[in-house]
């Protein structure tokens, strides 16, 4: 942060000023909104809503199938980005632009075509239903809706780091004796560690939030299908405008905490390379 | 979707500016939608010929309690016709956009129709359902939207809660292990009476969907008789949605007229057949005797004598920490 020290593009202050700026326009303001709201509830009141049984299965819910969903996504879009990267394919282009479907498709759309996809009569849902394994309207319904709107976020966090990586360190590795699985694991991965963390706390995030596609295909039920943000919106609907904020908070709280223990993990990981490097 | 909707009135009423065409946004609740597309039409060859005027009334649909939400966070609605009273008194006390007495404006209570639970079978009615005792029996599935957010399903959970109180003489604990036991059998909860029936006639999901009896015979009208069959319970609860006029929104855009001939009109016997036609009840013996056959007959209750009217219902049953919560806390 020394202002001193040569910079080849001028405009510290501006630049600085205007990110504040903006950031409390678009982020500051509208959050702080949520915690003015709530302080209108006195502490016994918040706490009342906050751990009602009900806020406290779709936490369990929300969070647990967002982290489920995330970690899903690391392996497959590992798998995924690798193929992208590395082989050369017919249909290649469709399959990269596939990836980013889920970015593109408006989220209710991505919920109605799984339910209809898994329901007990859909496509899937009729082939699953007699194996006993049941998709739409179960706690497995909304893991699948999260993995789908997922998936991108890891592919294309770790996708430029893999085309930069050049294909001589492996050979190098490989000719100083370290079989495949060495020099996957302790060439490859660590320089994709970061990358990953990034990839997992977008999609971590992103799941967290998503209240379209879930809808449809989780059945909504209290106690067992209901996520927090559903929660939040039923809240609204009976115009209680201050319990919803509440809940708003929770799972600000909660993402916040999460979002900042990746980033140190990042940071860790990102420092330890450095280290490698000097040694 | 309200961004939309606001989009699209604004640039239509941008077009329109100085051409004598009026327009009117409707705000309704699920299961209307089909009724108000004839009354619209009817009610605007209605008014041309009576004052030479074009008049094109928008729809908005969806869960009762959501619409309302939304036209206390500025939809700009000239008219609300929503699926119970308590949506509408919503209006009153969190947005100030209404008188408080608006169901002293027209007549019935501003009910121009009614409607009642009934329920909806697969064809052959495979689980043999006659009555809420069939309904809430083990290993029946119900569909029925979310109290909290539908007007039909807070009709649903009434009726329920009336017929358990007439067969257990008005004992409360025992209506409530009652509508305990049906919830029990409910899979999936949906926001509005519309999604409720896409699950149950599209997705295949449940045995009986407790429906509005107007959306039953829309069903059976719209995917056949081969496919579904409608059963008329003992007893039920009269619904009746109430429409009114939003006095806040007509002073702004100076629709108060016209948007008060358009809910007087719901009265008129052109109103009351189209109705009739839509599968509600009319209110007027025309309309009544016309429609008679397609209306089964059976004990009806009203909120009022049974629940001493919407605001108690609300709280006793349907507000945080009522009787529906109670059902879903764990034991």
């Amino acid at each position: 942060m020394t202002s001193n020290s040569f910079r080849v593009l001028p405009g510290f202050r501006l630049t600085l000023g205007y990110t504040l700026l903006y950031l409390s326009l678009i982020v500051l303001i509208p959050l702080a909104g949520v915690f003015v709201k709530t302080s209108t509830l006195s502490w016994e009141q918040f706490w009342h809503i906050v751990s009602a049984p009900r806020a406290l299965a779709s936490y369990r819910l929300s969070f647990g199938a967002s982290f489920l969903a995330a970690l899903v996504n690391v392996f497959f879009g590992i798998l995924v980005a690798w193929v992208l990267v590395r082989y050369e394919f017919f249909g290649k282009k469709i399959v990269d632009a596939l990836v980013d479907m889920p970015f593109a498709l408006p989220t209710a759309v991505a919920g109605i075509t799984l339910t209809a996809l898994y329901a007990p009569n859909g496509w899937l849902g009729h082939l699953l239903a007699p194996l006993g394994v049941k998709v739409a309207f179960t706690q497995l319904g909304v893991f699948i809706a999260l993995t789908f709107i997922g998936l991108p976020f890891i592919v294309r966090t770790v996708q430029p780091v893999l085309e930069d990586l050049d294909p001589e360190i492996e050979e190098a590795a490989a000719s100083l004796g370290a079989n495949r699985w060495q020099t996957f694991r302790r060439v490859i991965l660590p320089l994709l560690i970061s990358p990953l963390l990034t990839g997992f706390s977008l999609a971590f995030a992103r799941a967290l939030g998503e209240y379209g596609s879930v809808v449809f295909i989780a059945g909504n039920m209290p106690m067992k299908t209901e996520i927090t943000p559903l929660l939040i919106i039923t809240k609204l609907e009976q115009f209680d405008y201050a319990g919803a904020t509440a809940l708003a908070m929770v799972m600000l709280i909660g993402s916040f905490a999460i979002l900042l223990a990746v980033n140190l993990l990042q940071w860790r990981s990102s420092r330890h390379l450095a280290q490698l490097a000097q040694a | 979707m309200k961004l939309i909707l606001k989009i699209l009135l604004v640039l239509v009423l941008a077009v329109t500016a100085g051409a004598k065409e009026i327009k009117l946004l409707n705000v309704s609740y699920d299961p209307t939608r089909e009724f108000y597309q004839d009354y619209n039409a009817a009610f605007a060859k209605y008014w041309k010929a009576k004052t030479g005027d074009d008049v094109v009334v928008s729809q908005s649909h969806g869960g009762s309690g959501k619409q309302a939400m939304s036209v206390i966070n500025g939809l700009e609605a000239d008219v609300v016709t929503l699926a119970l009273a308590y949506d509408i008194d919503a209006l009153v006390q969190h947005g100030r956009l209404l008188a408080a007495d608006w169901q002293k404006r027209l007549p019935y209570d501003s009910a121009p129709y009614t409607s009642t639970i009934v329920f909806l079978v697969r064809k052959g009615n495979p689980k043999q359902i006659k009555d809420w005792d069939d309904v809430v029996k083990p290993g029946v599935v119900v569909v029925t939207p979310n109290p909290k957010t539908s007007g039909g399903a807070r009709w649903a959970y009434l009726a329920a809660w009336a017929y358990a109180l007439d067969k257990y003489g008005h004992d409360d604990a025992k209506a409530r292990d009652f509508v305990k036991r049906l919830y029990k059998n409910v899979p999936v909860l949906d926001s509005g009476a519309r999604g409720s029936t896409t699950t149950f006639v599209e997705r295949g999901i449940g045995d009986v969907l407790l429906a509005w009896e107007n959306e039953a015979h829309l069903a059976i009208k719209e995917f056949g008789a081969d496919k579904f069959e409608i059963v008329t319970p003992s007893e039920s609860i009269v619904a009746e949605p109430p429409v009114a006029v939003v006095d806040k929104v007509v002073h702004k855009h100076g629709t108060a007229e016209v948007a008060k001939a358009y809910l007087e009109y719901l009265y008129s016997d052109e109103g009351q057949d189209i109705a009739g036609r839509n599968f509600y009840r009319p209110r007027s013996e025309k309309a009544t005797a016309k429609y008679a056959n397609q209306f089964a007959q059976l004990k009806l209750i009203t909120v009022d004598e049974v629940f001493g009217g919407w605001q108690k219902a609300q709280k006793v049953h349907f507000a945080d920490g009522g009787t529906f919560d109670q059902i879903y806390q764990p034991e």
